[in-house]
């Protein structure tokens, strides 16, 4: 069974990490998860969970996932969005930890907005 | 909600919102008197008398995106469809606590789920906020605490997603020991 005992040398191995690395977030890409009663109701935390394993087994170090409250689309959660610096903030709805996968591979890794999930894609 | 794990992410949000320093989730399931406690407590901001009369009513909602604010009735119908009660109480200034018991085998209790998957879920909204898990079953018992667990972290952010992941892998071990082969 896994301890805390075994988190001391995830630390070490962290530590030695951040001191090799410049640690500026501002170049980050930001992934937002909606989190609001809508969002959670909807399905929002098992795709938070899901984006955090991707994140962290395909080791993306440039990727920061955080959360946010209710913005008013509660009908189109759960929500994600996907902000790559310099470019425009692209909002994916209704999604699952399944789009999630894709979302991850296709925008985040291979730089291609997964334009069937966004608002625009779903209407089309 | 699908699972009450859910609504206690939920109920726990707004422990954030209230700027809680610290957040204690229990929960204890016990066998023999067929009762499922489920308690969220905070030291956030609190609510007036007055708004507290009203958060069991759909149609009160602090916030401004939207007029509706559904979280604590949620919780109050699926204790109450499951003969559990309900008890809200709050004080400004010392905080608020939510407390919920359902019967633990009434057809219509929703099930537990993924704990684990919700207090890693709060670890990433609470920036300020530490986290307390008390689980139990039949007086077997877990806790986890993000206190200890930034104490050994030593600096290191606990947000990592490395961190993440292996914390809700411990977790859900440890619950799932605790229960003991028992599904809540």
């Amino acid at each position: 069974m896994k301890t805390l005992a075994e988190l001391q040398a995830i630390r070490d191995r962290q530590k030695m990490q951040m001191a090799s690395r410049s640690g500026d977030d501002e170049g980050k890409i930001k992934v937002v998860v909606g989190m609001a009663t809508c969002g959670i109701a909807a399905g929002a935390r098992p795709v938070l969970n899901t984006i955090i394993e991707e994140v962290e087994n395909r080791k993306l170090t440039n990727v920061q996932v955080t959360q946010t409250g209710c913005i008013g689309m509660c009908k189109l959660e759960p929500l994600v969005d996907v902000i790559v610096p310099g470019k425009e903030k692209v909002t994916y709805v209704h999604v699952t930890p399944e789009k999630a996968r894709a979302i991850v591979s296709g925008h985040i890794v291979n730089g291609q907005v997964v334009t069937e999930y966004t608002v625009a894609g779903e209407k089309a | 909600m699908e699972e009450l794990a859910l609504n206690i992410l939920d109920i726990a949000c707004n422990s954030v919102r209230a700027e809680a320093s610290l957040i204690k989730i229990d929960i204890a399931a016990d066998t023999v008197k067929d009762v499922l406690l489920i308690s969220v407590s905070d030291d956030g901001k609190g609510m007036s008398e007055e708004f507290l009369r009203t958060v069991t009513d759909p149609f009160a909602t602090t916030r401004t995106t939207r007029k509706v604010g559904m979280g604590i009735p949620l919780f109050k119908m699926a204790a109450e469809n499951s003969d559990g009660s309900f008890l809200i109480t709050s004080k400004v200034g010392v905080g608020t606590t939510t407390k919920a018991t359902f019967a633990l085998s009434h057809i219509d209790r929703m099930p537990l789920g993924d704990v684990a998957g919700t207090v890693v879920a709060l670890i990433g909204q609470a920036e300020k906020a530490d986290i307390v898990l008390n689980y139990s079953v039949d007086g077997k018992e877990y806790v986890f605490d993000t206190r200890r667990v930034k104490e050994i972290l030593d600096g290191v952010d606990i947000n990592s997603t490395e961190i993440i992941v292996y914390l809700k892998e411990m977790i859900d071990e440890n619950i799932t020991s605790i229960n003991g082969g028992l599904i809540i």
